[in-house]
């Protein structure tokens, strides 16, 4: 089985499903000849020619709203977003129409769309390239929401994605693209979206991470008797595989490298605390970055978590 | 009422010196020799400048870097037109404006660095920080314009863009916006031929970008953006316009992007290295060179002293940005807002505290 990084991976399900299904377009700013900024589309224009990969001009409205339009007319658009800094002025596509078309035409139309963006922190790169602003996603009803963390989760997520028959937002952690290699199979699997995964198991406390995170979460938890469940599907969540956990340990720390305030971590707080409570030995807690702004490179490894601070929360918690 | 047309419209071009470095003496500026002399000064720092951020980049000693190397022309062209009234509202492959209206270059080293504290723009000059949203920064020019209108103040406000911003939203918005209410605005667009990878022709039919100004009802020219004659004398024409209530303008500049998209940017996925050689053909301080040689203003030797100048004051600009102080980890927190909220104060001095001193 070929060792494969993320960038491959995503590429390899990008391919596979073109070849598999002519519905498949790929639309974005450089994802034709130049193989999009991180090379993620490498390859697909000389194989699938201009018309199936769409370089358009710098519009990410447009890049979103005809993606919509495309899925409606039976299309399965993978519409990328360079960063996902960028999104905001498609937010009125995604959130006044992408999420609400089947509810406003009563299953009439629908938009299986797919929208794939790089997201996240510590790649020392400009301003709005490192954001991760994935909780505005999980606020919307319509929309589904997911993360991978590592080669094989992206293929096999990925897949899944474009098949389904709703919007998907799919956020790719720049900093794990190139970072991790993993056996990736070619041909057919699938990974369920809105199905979590256990990576470690563990009983004394629960650790949920999701995107890059995971990564520093298991060397953080080296040496604790930690479970660890990467979500992969923020919306809809897997709040069974979670409860679960908690329910076993009697610990949750939740790790995000989103803003503290109102990131996702808030609501895996606050449903453990309606629907776990009297399980739990220790308070919930959540390790997240600061409520500022990305820093630029000089800061930007002060503003994420680190493993130190997840390791201490996790000593922390263990207290109890 | 049979069929008829009811609009037409034309687009002028302007280039006043051409490739030889032969100027139309008919549509020169008003410019001195000193003031020619400074204009030639500032494209060889510009030039100085850019090509030590990319050795600089090389080394690790600075972040991602967009060369601006082939545009210069625009840049200081543009902004030898302004005065410290008017108002700038860049994105961020301007460095040659900056530098033009006397931003240090030590600041700007350290932002492509990474360090926020580069864009603290120097309290007599009002240059908007860098802008890296593409073209979303345009409504703010329209809206100081708007501003500066309702304090009766003469100032022009000057936007600068590339051509791929021409397809944002915010570009038509904010060009919209301008026609309606007639401001003091003048945009800029560095139309240097490609946006990364996508070539103009994949970025709009239209035969110019200049015409998309007719469309809202004010003015649009073309200008040879690698001709710092006609880019000034263009840019003059509009801030003086726009300052004296004649409403917006919209300058296209022809020029080339001769450099990669940025440091992470491999332009020969996408580009013949043919396009690329014609371009430099057209270098703009090679231009102004040959005209400058042909007045008796330009020699081997005043060359190279205003090379030895530019390259002493980069150095100087190099040692500063790495005598720097790094920032603080506290610094994230200073300017988010005019105050902290509770829980950003626990975050800062118990979650990030200060470094013992
Ligand atoms: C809204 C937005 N989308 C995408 C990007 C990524 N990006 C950075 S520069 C660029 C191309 C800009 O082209 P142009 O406007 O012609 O300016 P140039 O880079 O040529 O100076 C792109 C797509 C961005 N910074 N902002
Ligand atoms: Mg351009």
């Amino acid at each position: 089985m070929p060792q494969l990084n993320m960038v491959q991976a995503i590429n390899l399900a990008l391919r596979e499903e073109m070849e598999r299904d002519d519905r498949v377009v790929l639309l974005g700013e450089d994802v034709g000849k130049d193989g999009g900024v991180f090379r993620v589309t490498e390859g697909l224009f000389d194989r699938f020619g201009a018309e199936r990969l769409i370089d358009t001009p710098l519009s990410e409205s447009a890049i979103v709203g005809a993606a919509v339009g495309m899925a409606v007319y039976g299309l399965l658009p993978v519409a990328e977003i360079q960063f996902m800094g960028f999104v905001y002025s498609a937010f009125d596509q995604i959130f006044a129409h992408a999420a609400r078309l089947r509810s406003r035409s009563r299953s009439r139309f629908t938009v299986p769309l797919v929208v794939r963006a790089p997201y996240g922190g510590g790649i020392k790169a400009p301003e709005l390239h490192e954001e991760s602003t994935e909780a505005f996603f999980c606020h919307m009803p319509g929309v589904k929401v997911v993360i991978p963390s590592g080669p094989y989760v992206a293929k096999g997520l990925l897949v899944s994605a474009i098949r389904d028959p709703d919007p998907v937002i799919f956020l790719e952690p720049t900093r794990l693209y190139r970072l991790i290699k993993e056996e990736v199979p070619e041909g057919e699997y699938a990974v369920p979206l809105g199905k979590a995964r256990i990576v470690r198991e563990g009983s004394k406390v629960t650790v949920v991470a999701w995107g890059s995170m995971l990564e520093r979460v298991m060397k953080a938890v080296e040496g604790y008797d930690a479970e660890v469940i990467d979500p992969l599907t923020l919306s809809p969540f897997d709040w069974e595989t979670l409860l679960a956990s908690v329910r076993e340990t009697g610990r949750l720390v939740i790790v995000h490298e989103a803003q503290f305030t109102g990131g996702f971590g808030a609501e895996i707080a606050a449903t453990v605390a309606q629907e776990a409570i009297l399980y739990l030995r220790a308070p919930v807690v959540r390790v997240a970055s600061p409520d500022v702004h990305v820093p630029l490179a000089k800061l930007v490894e002060h503003y994420l978590p680190s493993v130190e601070r997840i390791r201490g929360t996790v000593d922390e918690v263990m207290k109890y | 009422m049979p069929e008829e047309t009811i609009a037409t419209f034309t687009v002028r071009s302007l280039r006043i010196l051409d490739e030889r470095g032969k100027a139309d003496e008919a549509l020169m500026p008003p410019l001195s020799e000193a003031d020619i002399r400074q204009m030639y000064e500032l494209l060889v720092l510009t030039r100085t400048y850019d090509e030590r951020a990319l050795a600089l980049q090389r080394e690790g000693r600075i972040g991602t870097y967009p060369p601006v190397k082939g545009q210069e022309a625009v840049q200081v062209g543009s902004a030898c037109a302004l005065f410290p009234t008017d108002w700038v509202v860049p994105s961020f492959r301007e460095m040659g404006v900056h530098f033009t209206l006397g931003y240090p270059l030590d600041l700007m080293f350290r932002y492509w660095a990474g360090d926020e504290r580069g864009l603290v723009t120097p309290a007599n000059l009002n240059i908007l920080p860098i802008c890296v949203s593409v073209g979303t920064h345009i409504p703010h020019a329209v809206g100081i314009a708007m501003a500066a209108k309702y304090r009766r103040d003469p100032v022009a406000v000057v936007a600068y863009f590339g051509d791929g911003a021409t397809s944002k939203g915010d570009f038509h918005e904010g060009f919209n916006m301008a026609g309606v209410f007639q401001l003091p605005v003048v945009f800029i667009c560095q139309n240097n031929q490609w946006a990364i990878s996508i070539p103009l022709k994949g970025q709009t039919a239209s035969r110019t970008l200049a015409q998309k100004a007719i469309a809202y009802g004010f003015d649009g020219v073309q200008v040879d953006g690698n001709d710092v004659f006609a880019v000034y004398r263009a840019t003059k024409d509009a801030v003086e316009k726009a300052r004296s209530g004649g409403g917006p303008t919209f300058i296209e500049c022809l020029t080339y992007r001769v450099a990669d998209h940025t440091t992470s940017d491999d332009a020969s996925r996408y580009r013949s290295p043919e396009e690329v050689a014609a371009w430099r053909e057209k270098d703009p301080i090679l231009r102004l060179e040959r005209y400058m040689s042909g007045r008796g203003l330009w020699d081997e030797g005043y060359g190279a002293e205003v090379k030895r100048k530019a390259t002493r004051a980069v150095d100087e600009a190099v040692k500063a940005m790495e005598s720097a102080a790094p920032p603080e980890p506290g610094e994230m927190f200073e300017h988010v807002s005019a105050t902290l909220g509770q829980r950003q104060e626990k975050q800062r001095f118990v979650d990030h505290p200060p470094a013992p001193s």
